[in-house]
C-alpha cells in the first residue's frame, strides 16, 4: 500500500503537467472551431515565441520521458509486489498440508520447533477468513468437492451428522448450476446439452415451478377461451396449434438426486430453493436451507422483480393487497381472479408490459362491466419507444379496446376507503378503483453481488458482464439481470424474451468453451390489440431522433396474419420456424375504416444515433426480421433512409 | 405521390407501392461467410452439424439427445446411395429412447412414427444451406410439427 502512495506521488507532478498540456490542446481545438483530429500535435502550439519551437519540442520529449519512465517504475514495483505475495501464498499453502500430512515425521529439527511450526501454522490460518480455513481441514477429513456417486445418489443434498470439525452441511457438486429457472437459464441449459454430450445441469429457482415463458402471461393467456386455462396454462395460437406456457413437460428434467448418476446427463430443477450466498473462491453456493452446491461453471440468470411505486409502498396494509406487481404465474392466476370479481382495475404504468395487460383485461371489459383504467406519466402509450406521433396514434388504438387512458399522470397518494382505493393524481385529479396493477419496470436482482463480489453496474443496473457476458472466470450472467456489452451498440441492459433466449443460449455456448461476443442481436415485438402489433430490435428510444417510413395497412397485415402464417404465437420464432402448413384460411378483420393520410397501418421506423441506425421498428411489417437485423449489424451511414426502407417491401403482402 | 413531413426530430414519410417500385439504392455490406461470431443454420462452415441450431428444437439436448444426435450424424455423413441406409439401427434406438418419453416426442402422427426410417431415407434432402435444412430437422422429428414450437426455439 506505502509503495502504491510513493509511486503515485512521483508520477503526480507529472501527471499534472502533462494534463496541463492536454488541456491546451483541447482549448486550441475548440477554438479552430473545425473538425480537428484528436490528436492535436503538440508541436503546433502557438503560444511559444516564434523561435521556440524547438525548445518546445525538447520539452515535450522530456515530459514524455518521463512518464514511460514512471510507467516502467511502477509496473515493476507492482509486478515484484504481486510476484512476492504469490510466493508467500505459495508457501503458506504448502505449509498446512505437510504439517498434517507428515505430523508424525517432523522436519529434522527437535520437538520444541516443531511445535513452533505447528503453533505459527495455526497463527497464519487464523487470519484466513473462515471458509478457506474450513477447506484446509475438510482436505483431510472427508473427500473434498466430488460428483455424487452412484451410492449417495439416493441421499437428498441435505444435512449428514457431520463429523468435520466445521459445522455445515454436506457439499455436492454439479459441474453447471444455473442461478435461476426463466428463460435465460433454459436457454443456457438447452445450448450446454447440446454442446457438451451428457452434460449434467442443474437449475435452481425459488419459484415452484420448472421454467416457462412469460409472453404469454400478459398476451394471449388471456384471450384463451378455456375455463380452465389458469390451470392448465395452454394457450390457443391463432391458427389453432396449442402449446403450454413451460419450455418442457416435468418429465423432460431429472430429480436433483440423478443428476450425479444419469448416464447421459441431464438438466435438474431443483423448485423453492433461493441462492443466498455465492462462494466464488470456493466455486461454491449456499442456499436458503443451508444446502451447499459447488460448481464448476455458474450461470447468474436471477432476472428482476417488478418495482413498486414509492408511494404504494408507503400507503399500507389495505392499500398493497389490492396491488399487484405482475411478473410470475401466480400474477397471472391472482389478477384473473381479481378481474372476475371486482368493477374497476388501474394500471398504472404505460409501457410493454402495462398497455398489453390494459388491452387484455379491456377486451374482457366488453363482456363484463370491468372498468379498465390506465394511467402514466407520459404523453401516450409506450411513450418512452415510439415517436410522440406514433405514440399517440397507438393511444387511440388502446382506447378502441376499451381502456380509459390517463395520460400525464403522476401519482401524489394512494389511500384505502370504503374498501375502495383512491389514487390521488399531483395535478388534483382524483380516481377510484378496487385494484391496481403496477407496472412500473423491473428491479434487476443483484442480490449475490454482494457475497460473490461481483460488480453491479451504476447506469443500467444489473451485474456487469463483458461482451463475452463473463462476469468472472466461470461465471456468466444472463437475461435482465445483465449488463453487457454489445460490441455494435455499445454497453446495456435488455429486458426482453428473445434476449433472455439470445444471451442465455450465448452463455450457454461459452460456458462450454465457445467465447463467443453478444453478435446476433435479439429483438422483441408486442402485439397492442388485433390491429397494431410491431416487431423491433436494436436501441429503440423515443428521445433518439427518428425517421419513418409508411405505407396503407390492408387488412392482411395484422399480428393475427402474422401468426397464421407462420404457425407460431411467439414471434421470435417465426424467423426459424419452417412452415409445413399452408395459412389457415379463417375469417380476416374487415379493413379498418376509413384511411386517411395520416393513418400509420405499415412501415418502418428507424432510430439514429449519430446518423447511424441502431434501432428499427416494424410495424405492422411481419418477417421481415433479417433485414433489419442485417442493418443494424452494418452500422452504416445511410444517406437516404427511404432506400434502406425500400428493402423491407414493406407494399408486400 | 410519397410526402414527408418534420415533427421536431422525427421525419415521417408516407410512401406509395409505385415510390418502392424502384429496386433501393441502398448498400449492405457482404456477409462474411467465415465469420466466427455468427449464428449459423444447422450446417456449420466446416461442414459439421450445429447442435444448438434453433431449428432443432431440443431435439440434441433432450432425454434422448445422444441418440438423436448419432442417429443424426450418421445420416448427415452418410455417403451412401441411399443416404442414411446404414443408419437404421441408430434411428431405431432413437425412436425406442422417443417412445420412452410420448410426453416430449408426442407419437400423434402414428403412421408416421412408424415409418419414420423409410421418411427420413427419402425426405431428408442433402443440406446444402440453413433453409433446407429446417426442413430436415422436420422430417427428423418424428415428423411432428409441434415439437419445435412446443419447446423453446430462438431466433
Amino acid at each position: 500500500m506505502l509503495k502504491c502512495r510513493t509511486v503515485w506521488r512521483t508520477l503526480a507532478p507529472l501527471a499534472r503537467t502533462s494534463s496541463t498540456v492536454c488541456r491546451q490542446n483541447a482549448r486550441r481545438a475548440g477554438l479552430n472551431n473545425g473538425r480537428l483530429p484528436a490528436c492535436v500535435p503538440a508541436a503546433h502550439m502557438s503560444t511559444a515565441p516564434a523561435g521556440g519551437g524547438r525548445e518546445n519540442q525538447l520539452y515535450v520529449l522530456l515530459v514524455g520521458a518521463t512518464c514511460v519512465g514512471g510507467a516502467i517504475y511502477a509496473y515493476r514495483t507492482v509486478k515484484g509486489d504481486s510476484q512476492r505475495y504469490q510466493d508467500r501464498i505459495d508457501e503458506i499453502s504448502s505449509r498446512p498440508l505437510k504439517t498434517f500430512t507428515e505430523e508424525p515425521a517432523t522436519p529434522t529439527q527437535s520437538e520444541p520447533p516443531g511445535e513452533r511450526i505447528n503453533q505459527r501454522i495455526l497463527g497464519i490460518m487464523s487470519l484466513l477468513p473462515f471458509h478457506c480455513r474450513t477447506i484446509f481441514e475438510q482436505n483431510h477429513t472427508d473427500e473434498p468437492v466430488i460428483e455424487a456417486s452412484p451410492e449417495e445418489a439416493a441421499e437428498p443434498p441435505v444435512v449428514e451428522p457431520d463429523a468435520s470439525p466445521a459445522s455445515h452441511k454436506v457439499s455436492s457438486h454439479t459441474p453447471y448450476l444455473l442461478i435461476g429457472g426463466g428463460t435465460a437459464s433454459f436457454a443456457a441449459a438447452r445450448s450446454i446439452r447440446a454442446r457438451d454430450p451428457g452434460a449434467r445441469v442443474l437449475i435452481v429457482t425459488d419459484e415452484l415451478v420448472p421454467p416457462y415463458m412469460r409472453p404469454p402471461l400478459s398476451k394471449e393467456l388471456w384471450f384463451s377461451d378455456d375455463p380452465s386455462v389458469t390451470e392448465t396454462l395452454r394457450f390457443k395460437q391463432w391458427n389453432g396449434k396449442e402449446r403450454s406456457i413451460y419450455f418442457q413437460p416435468p418429465s423432460f428434467y431429472i430429480n436433483a438426486e440423478e443428476l450425479g448418476s444419469a448416464e447421459n446427463g441431464g438438466v435438474a430443477v431443483l423448485t423453492g430453493k433461493k441462492v443466498v450466498h455465492m462462494d466464488v473462491r470456493g466455486n461454491k453456493i449456499k442456499l436458503d436451507d443451508d444446502t451447499e452446491i459447488s460448481y464448476d461453471k455458474c450461470l447468474i440468470a436471477t432476472g428482476g422483480v417488478p418495482r413498486n411505486l414509492q408511494v404504494i409502498e408507503r400507503a399500507g396494509e389495505e392499500v398493497m393487497k389490492r396491488t399487484t406487481l405482475f411478473r410470475k404465474v401466480e400474477d397471472f392466476k391472482s389478477l384473473d381472479k381479481v378481474s372476475r370479481n371486482v368493477k374497476s382495475i388501474t394500471i398504472i404504468g404505460g409501457g410493454f408490459l402495462g398497455s398489453e395487460l390494459a388491452c387484455a383485461l379491456g377486451r374482457r371489459s366488453t363482456e363484463s362491466d370491468l372498468e379498465v383504467i390506465q394511467m402514466y406519466p407520459e404523453k401516450g402509450n409506450m411513450g418512452k419507444v415510439l415517436p410522440e406521433y406514433l405514440s399517440n396514434w397507438t393511444t387511440e388504438k388502446v382506447k378502441k379496446e376499451g381502456v380509459k387512458i390517463i395520460s400525464e399522470a403522476l401519482v401524489k397518494s394512494v389511500v384505502s376507503k370504503d374498501d375502495k382505493l383512491e389514487i390521488q393524481l399531483k395535478d388534483g385529479r382524483l380516481v377510484k378503483t378496487d385494484h391496481i396493477v403496477a407496472a412500473v419496470g423491473l428491479e434487476p436482482n443483484v442480490d449475490l453481488a454482494k457475497s460473490a463480489g461481483l460488480e453491479v453496474d451504476s447506469d443500467f443496473g444489473g451485474f456487469r458482464v463483458n461482451a463475452e457476458l463473463q462476469a468472472r472466470s466461470n461465471i456468466w450472467v444472463a437475461g435482465d439481470a445483465a449488463c453487457f456489452y454489445d460490441i455494435r451498440l455499445g454497453r446495456r441492459r435488455v429486458e426482453h424474451h428473445d434476449h433472455a433466449v439470445v444471451s442465455g443460449r450465448l452463455a450457454g455456448e461459452n460456458m462450454t468453451g465457445a467465447n463467443k461476443p453478444y453478435w446476433h442481436q435479439s429483438m422483441f415485438w408486442s402485439d397492442l390489440g388485433p390491429d397494431v402489433g410491431y416487431e423491433a430490435i436494436g436501441i429503440v428510444d423515443s428521445s433518439l431522433p427518428t425517421v419513418g417510413v409508411f405505407a396503407k395497412a390492408t387488412a392482411k397485415d395484422t399480428p393475427k396474419a402474422a401468426t397464421e402464417e407462420s404457425g407460431t404465437g411467439i414471434r421470435s420464432e417465426s424467423e426459424t420456424e419452417h412452415t409445413a402448413s399452408s395459412p389457415v384460411a379463417s375469417s380476416a378483420p374487415s379493413p379498418t375504416g376509413v384511411q386517411h393520410k395520416d393513418e400509420y397501418g405499415k412501415g418502418v421506423i428507424f432510430y439514429l444515433r449519430d446518423k447511424v441506425v441502431v434501432g428499427i421498428i416494424l410495424w405492422n411489417v411481419f418477417n421481415r426480421m433479417p433485414i433489419a437485423r442485417k442493418i443494424i449489424k452494418d452500422g452504416e451511414e445511410h444517406a437516404d433512409l427511404n432506400e434502406v426502407a425500400k428493402l423491407f417491401n414493406i407494399h408486400d403482402d | 405521390m410519397s410526402y414527408c413531413k418534420q415533427e421536431g426530430k422525427d421525419r415521417i414519410i408516407f410512401v406509395t407501392k409505385e415510390d418502392h417500385e424502384a429496386p433501393s439504392n441502398a448498400e449492405l455490406i457482404a456477409d462474411d461467410p467465415n465469420d466466427p461470431y455468427e449464428e449459423h443454420g444447422l450446417i456449420l462452415p466446416n461442414g459439421d452439424v450445429n447442435w444448438n441450431c434453433p431449428c432443432l428444437g431440443g431435439m440434441a439436448s433432450g432425454p434422448c439427445g445422444s441418440q438423436f444426435k448419432e442417429a443424426f450424424s450418421c445420416f448427415h455423413y452418410s455417403k451412401e446411395e441411399v443416404k442414411g441406409s446404414e443408419c437404421i439401427d441408430h434411428f431405431r434406438d432413437m425412436q425406442e429412447c422417443m417412445q420412452r418419453y410420448p410426453e416430449l416426442y408426442p407419437q400423434d402422427d402414428e403412421t408416421d412414427s412408424s415409418s419414420q426410417e423409410a421418411e427420413s431415407r427419402s425426405a431428408l434432402p442433402t443440406e446444402k444451406d440453413s433453409t433446407a435444412a429446417t426442413s430436415t430437422a422436420e422430417a427428423a422429428v418424428s415428423a411432428d410439427g409441434t415439437s419445435p414450437t412446443d419447446e423453446q426455439t430462438a431466433s
